[in-house]
């Protein structure tokens, strides 16, 4: 089976190459880029022309609801949302129930993952037994079974004894280990930014220092520990220039945000609308900008959606008592390309964001369009203006506060392995 | 626009006939506030003992729930019980006569009179409801678009102006 | 601008249609509220203490949260209005499991009920609750954690207008709790919008929420210098479980600080009046000599709660059913 993919726009940050060029692929691979050879007889052809072609997007947080919240959301539902998004690996957080701390469950996940047949599923596996910030895991039986990466979720680990050891036991393999920077006692109950909205609200709030404390302490221990660390979704401008300072240092350190956090901030809360509510909170438009600057500087090595997706009952509650996040899967591409469209972000950072650095970061090649590479990629109409709404969605969850807005890109195919897992239909 | 109908000839007259109901401990009280306006000048003309009350029925309308509270509802004042009082309720227009029905509501919310007699500077047809007023200063004929509006002019005489009403309602 | 919680307490028209918060409303509104609560303070010396404006309307209480005070002045407020009044303490599942608050609302809409008034220990709880009922009924927020308390702010605006005949040129100042205190958050909104000279707020920083300046507040973390000149002096409730080390030292301490003596009462104007939400914690926030003292107006403020609460609930009611005025 030979496919080419001609005329299209290609964006493939990873080799710098940013202009009209044709793909060709042959079964599961890429056989080359550029000008189409005379001898290659292509099976079918796909008219990319006035159209973008990018590496197939890699999403380093997405919370499937498999196993143990069903009722929510599956891997067969997520993983095709992902699909329609252009993403073809995503990464889920260990917070399953039961948890990713088995090789056994591990493998179990992937394999379902691969029985859809949409997008890939790369664990994380637990960082503590049961989370609980005690004892360590089969990390590296873990990372045998697939595992990309160790992480305690959302769950602080708040003996620094025991992060240590985490850390250090995670370098001796080199296992990269996924962090949620935060202080569990300055975090506290707090469902909303400290600020002048919390104190309007009368919310209980998590200041600035839940993070940045967070953010210092583990950078003190990646120092001394060698572990390969990424910070995940940060929230603070503060925590860029901590980030960026242990970078500067030679820490091995990583970052990633989620799209949300470039685009929001506490003041899109209004009226308590629980829509905005996310875990870390949405801070100030000086650390939403702050945030935009650290991928641009390359601080923020990534954008990931933070893909939560919650059944209707869950925002319908008080504001302290609803359910966090955001079901983004389907919008991290369109919203990440209207930051370009705006002059935010350079394009081949923000591509790069969403495609090889987060490949990177797991250890896993993808997310480039170099001759040999798995044939993972998306076609994208940079200029479909659609509006987002529920009836469009892929995802099981329907927690958007983008429904109602108009996106001013469209995904229209997604590649697996040369195979189409995702096409516009109409 | 039709001639204005001026007050103070029919005040007189209206004095003369409250005089003659002989009326035992009376207490006047004007509706809110061309009734107010009216009972004034019959107080200062009968040169009653009791001080005059006024009364603003905003809280026992019966259209509250279709136009709401008047914005400039004030409170009611009655300087004396009216407990086995015989009460001379004024007001400037009868008309449907739900005004005077929540005017008897709220005199009741004070209290028992002995007694209640209504005196109107106007009367005019449309009645809603079985009242009728024992002293009538004059009656009109006037169309259901026509508004009787009590006005206090410069020398501060009353008088009634005759109005087409620009929209369904008011207040008679 | 800021982001208002305002909006969805008025209907297409521009009705006041919820009572859930002051910040928002134009200052006519509540002067509206304050004349018409006026008019209603005279109700208490007829032999028929009643009007019909709400007659045949059921006014359900729905208390989330247990306060006998207030569910007692709502009630009181109601029946005077002639409505029919049901009293719910109700307790909900504070997770998503089982009932949740919109579920118990819905069945008591369902019984046709045309005023929902509600205390609820989450923020927010009254707007929730507003946004998803139909559009004839209406919600009065009698507390919602710690965002607003707006009648509460709304009788002790009633008690200094009667006191203080006005608002020009007066210095306001709220002592305590701010951070935990919905009432507080209340008054500044109702003092600023109703256009007082100054409002300060006095307490250690562990009480004072951050960035309250943004709402038009002076902080003053000392009282001699707080209270310096002030017309009113506003005190709020210290819950004692907050007490113990948590954010404050101890009763003593906070009591020698910030709790409100004739001594340093001295330091506000001669004829500043002292005002507590109530209840009382005596000897902790307050001296037994100051809140039952010629200064205090604590009682008052409790009587003109009905007259305010009255008003509120015949300026939400009325036109409810549409049209115009007929003769």
């Amino acid at each position: 089976m030979k496919t080419l993919i001609r005329g299209g726009h290609v964006v493939d940050p990873a080799n710098g190459l940013d202009g009209l060029a044709d793909i060709a692929i042959e079964n599961d691979r890429i056989v080359f880029t550029g000008a189409a050879p005379d001898d290659f007889q292509p099976d079918q052809e796909i008219d990319a022309t006035g159209r973008l072609v990018l590496p197939g997007l890699v999403d380093l947080c997405v919370r499937l609801r498999e196993p143990g919240e069903e009722q929510k959301a599956t891997i067969a539902s997520e993983t095709e949302a992902a699909a329609a998004g252009g993403i073809t690996r995503v990464v889920c957080p260990p917070d399953t129930s039961p948890l990713i701390d088995t090789p056994a469950m591990a493998n179990m996940i992937r394999q379902r993952a691969d029985a859809c047949g949409f997008a890939r599923v790369h664990p994380l596996g637990a960082l503590t037994a049961g989370l609980a910030g005690e004892r360590l895991t089969d990390m590296a039986m873990l990372a045998g079974a697939g595992c990309v990466g160790v992480s305690n979720g959302l769950r602080a680990v708040d003996n620094t004894l025991v992060m240590r050891r985490a850390m250090q036991y995670a370098s001796t393999y080199d296992i990269p280990v996924f962090l949620t920077p935060q202080d569990p006692w300055l975090m506290g109950n707090g469902v909303i930014h400290e600020g002048e909205i919390s104190t309007r609200l009368g919310l209980p709030a998590i200041p600035e220092a839940a993070e940045t404390v967070g953010v210092a302490r583990d950078l003190a221990l990646i120092e001394t520990s060698g572990a390969r660390a990424h910070m995940a979704n940060l929230s603070c401008g503060r925590s860029v220039a901590m980030v960026s300072e242990g970078r500067q240092h030679g820490l091995p350190v990583s970052a990633s945000v989620a799209i949300h956090h470039l685009l929001l901030s506490e003041r899109d809360i209004g009226a308590f609308d629980t829509r905005y509510k996310v875990i870390p909170p949405l801070r100030t438009e000086r650390d939403r900008d702050a945030l935009i600057a650290g991928v641009r500087d390359g601080v923020i090595g990534v954008i990931c959606s933070d893909h939560q997706p919650h059944g209707a009952d869950a925002k319908l509650a008080p504001f302290s008592e609803a359910a966090a996040g955001i079901s983004g899967i389907e919008t991290l591409l369109p919203l990440t390309l209207s930051l370009v469209d705006r002059g935010a972000l350079p394009r081949l950072a923000a591509i790069a964001a969403l495609t090889i650095n987060p490949a990177r970061i797991i250890g896993v090649d993808a997310g480039h369009l170099s001759p040999g590479a798995i044939a993972d990629l998306c076609i994208v109409n940079p200029s479909h203006r659609w509006q987002f709404t529920p009836e469009k969605m892929h995802s099981r969850g329907r927690n958007s506060p983008f429904l109602g807005v108009e996106l001013g890109a469209r995904v229209e195919r997604t590649l697996r392995a040369g195979q189409t897992v995702f096409e516009l239909s109409g | 626009m039709t001639n204005p109908i001026l007050l103070a000839p029919i005040l007189d007259q209206m004095a003369a006939d409250i005089q003659a109901l002989d009326l035992e401990r009376p207490l006047m009280i004007g509706i809110h506030t061309g009734g107010a306006w009216v009972a004034e000048e019959l107080h200062r003309r009968l040169e009653l003992p009791s001080p005059l009350g006024t009364l603003d029925i905003s809280f026992y309308r019966d259209d509250f729930s279709r136009v709401g509270l008047n914005p400039s509802v004030r409170s009611s004042t009655l300087p004396e019980s009216v407990d086995d009082r015989a009460v001379i309720l004024v007001d400037d227009v009868l008309y449907t006569g739900r005004t005077l029905r929540a005017a008897l509501n709220e005199i009741f919310s004070w209290g028992r009179p002995a007694v209640v007699r209504l005196a109107v500077a106007l009367d005019r047809p449309g009645r809603e409801l079985p009242i009728q007023a024992d002293v009538v200063g004059q009656r009109v004929e006037l169309t259901p678009e026509r508004q009787a509006k009590i006005a206090r002019g410069e020398d501060g005489a009353l008088r009634f102006d005759i109005l087409t009403r620009e929209r369904r309602g008011g207040s008679a | 601008m800021m982001p208002s919680d305002s909006a969805v307490q008025f209907d297409s028209s521009g009705r006041l249609r919820h009572f859930l918060t002051i910040n928002g409303l134009p200052r006519e509104t509540l002067t509206g509220i304050l004349d018409t609560a006026e008019s209603f303070m005279s109700f208490g010396q007829r032999e028929i203490r009643k009007v019909p404006l709400l007659r045949g309307r059921t006014v359900v209480n729905l208390f989330f949260e247990a306060s006998t005070r207030t569910r007692t002045t709502f009630e009181i407020a109601a029946k005077r209005l002639s409505a029919d009044v049901i009293n719910l303490n109700a307790a909900r599942m504070s997770t998503s499991k089982g009932e949740t608050i919109l579920d118990t609302v819905r069945t008591l809409e369902a019984m046709h009920t045309d005023m929902f008034v509600v205390r609820d220990s989450a923020s927010g709880a009254a707007h929730l609750i507003a946004s998803h009922l139909p559009s004839h009924v209406r919600v009065i927020n009698a507390g919602d954690g710690r965002h607003a308390h707006p009648t509460q702010a709304m009788l002790d605006m009633f008690t200094i207008r009667r006191e203080k005949g006005g608002f020009d040129g007066l210095c306001v100042a709220i002592v305590g709790d701010v951070l935990h205190s919905r009432v507080a958050r209340s008054q500044i909104h109702a003092l600023s919008t109703l256009g007082v000279a100054e409002v300060r707020v006095i307490g250690p920083r562990t009480l004072i929420p951050t960035e309250i300046e943004s709402m038009g507040v002076k902080v003053f973390a000392d009282m001699a210098e707080g209270l310096s000149g002030a017309d009113v002096v506003m005190m709020l409730r210290l819950q004692r479980e907050r007490m113990e080390g948590q954010l404050v030292p101890s009763e003593q301490e906070y009591f020698s600080r910030y709790g409100l003596t004739e001594e340093k009462l001295r330091h506000a104007a001669s004829d500043a009046i002292v005002m507590h939400p109530g209840p009382i914690n005596r000897g902790l926030e307050i001296a037994s000599s100051v809140a039952d003292g010629e200064r205090s107006v604590i009682l008052s403020q409790v009587t003109n709660g009905i007259a305010v609460r009255m008003s509120i609930m015949a300026t939400l009611m009325g036109g409810a059913d549409g049209g115009e005025e007929t003769g």
